[in-house]
């Protein structure tokens, strides 16, 4: 005999939606300040530092996340760290999020006219307060829509963990599904759950855009 | 670290690891196509003049870009059978790729016939040129042109993405890798393989793409 889905179950889900809103939060925390350091590395004014900044990239984006979830998962246990899931699953998706803020930042930062670098090079300022006085401001006002859309992506691609065992929303659901057996109800309420934390945030992204067209 | 890196399990599996890249390919190339299609349906739709129309291509649109992919394949995996349409792992994987494509699609294939304008299509009306013949060479091609760019890179991520439907098929790359994981014990060697075979795909199509942008809208020469 079957459980079927009531009250219990749905505490289950919307407790498990936690761990998938706290990966996310880690993720786009960890994947921004790596996402700096890469960003900052593909404008750099060494050709060597841009090569790698862009390579990281671009190995980075050629590899489906799955891929990458299980290099993290199995790759730190064979050099000694110990690998919960919740490790490897922060470690994973704080490199693909750094890697995807890097391309989209370094867009921003590219499309500062470059007189402005050319002016801030004539006030004898160094590379870095270049960027960090006079480009990363400008850029910074362009780069909001584009962030808030990957954080939509990101909070998508949490459920991804659930593979290598990381309990958030898709594993609970699957979990409830194997004993309730009613999958339209569990997966569309999880569905439901994923839209409702995410269509704000994609509203927000497409209403800020808009602001920066009409502001230009 | 005392641990000895063995690739000898991969050399003796690489023409099932080359069957799963093949359905990779497939199904992937499959989803463009189709994926296209659906799209170029979903932006007439989303630019129709009934409001009707409008409403349900949006609606679709929001779902599926909201909601990620995984959910979106167990519900029509494990979801549909209960209201009787039952489908293998691997139809319900084109199904639900060309879908999640679609819904991408739609909004960058509309984001090209609204960059349009407006006194081009006045321009092929005046020339007596029927609606659908204004629609093909006046709206859509363009379109696709202009957007040519954000559908190559929406249809790598459909490469990528078709790692996902390891979960539920147990015959394209990432599940065969799931399996000699299984059976050999050396997870490292086999994912890092795996993980340097999608990035020469992805490579392979990028090329590609930029061949076919070449050869379908050649840069034109004033």
């Amino acid at each position: 005999m079957s459980r079927s889905f009531g009250l219990d179950e749905l505490r289950i889900l919307l407790l498990a939606l936690r761990w998938t809103i706290l990966l996310a939060a880690i993720a786009f925390l960890g994947g921004g300040i790596g996402g700096v350091i890469i960003a900052t590395l593909r404008v750099a004014p060494s050709r060597a530092l841009r090569f790698a900044a862009a390579t990281y990239i671009r190995l980075l984006q050629g590899l489906p996340l799955l891929i990458l979830l299980f290099l993290v998962f199995f790759g730190a246990n064979m050099i000694g760290i110990r690998t919960d899931a919740w490790t490897a699953a922060a470690i994973a998706y704080a490199l693909y999020g750094s890697a995807f803020l890097a391309e989209i930042w370094r867009g921003c930062i590219q499309a500062i006219p470059a007189g402005q670098w050319d002016a801030a090079t004539a006030l004898a300022l160094p590379f870095h307060l270049r960027l960090r006085l006079v480009i990363a401001p400008q850029a910074a006002r362009i780069a909001l829509p584009p962030t808030v859309g990957f954080l939509v992506q990101l909070l998508k691609s949490t459920s991804l963990a659930s593979v290598i065992g990381f309990t958030e929303l898709t594993r609970a659901a699957q979990m409830i599904n194997n004993v309730t057996f009613q999958p339209l109800i569990v997966f569309g309420l999880v569905a439901g759950l994923y839209f409702i934390l995410c269509w704000p945030l994609s509203l927000l992204s497409q209403r800020l855009e808009e602001r920066l067209r009409y502001a230009r | 670290m005392d641990y000895v890196f063995q690739f000898d399990f991969i050399w003796q599996s690489r023409s099932e690891l080359l069957r799963g890249a093949l359905l990779t390919l497939r199904l992937s190339a499959e989803t463009m196509v189709l994926g296209l299609l659906l799209g170029i349906v979903g932006a007439m739709a989303r630019t129709a003049r009934f409001a009707v129309l409008r409403g349900v291509a949006t609606v679709y649109v929001e779902l599926i870009r909201n909601t990620p992919f995984l959910v979106q394949l167990l519900l029509i995996y494990l979801g549909l059978p209960h209201i009787g349409l039952r489908f293998t792992p691997n139809d319900a994987a084109l199904i639900a790729m060309v879908v999640n494509l679609g819904a991408y699609a739609t909004e960058i294939v509309r984001a090209g016939i609204e960059a349009v304008p407006h006194g081009q299509i006045e321009a092929g009306r005046a020339l007596g040129l029927r609606p659908l013949r204004i629609f093909r060479h006046i709206v859509l091609m363009p379109a696709l042109k202009a957007v040519f760019p954000a559908l190559s890179s929406q249809f790598i991520l459909v490469v990528l993405g078709s790692s996902v439907i390891s979960t539920i098929s147990a015959e394209e790359l990432t599940a065969i890798a799931n399996n000699l994981q299984s059976q050999s014990f050396r997870p490292f060697e086999i994912y890092f393989t795996v993980g340097a075979m999608y990035i020469a795909m992805v490579l392979a199509f990028e090329a590609i793409f930029a061949a076919l942008q070449r050869r379908l809208f050649p840069a034109r020469h004033a």
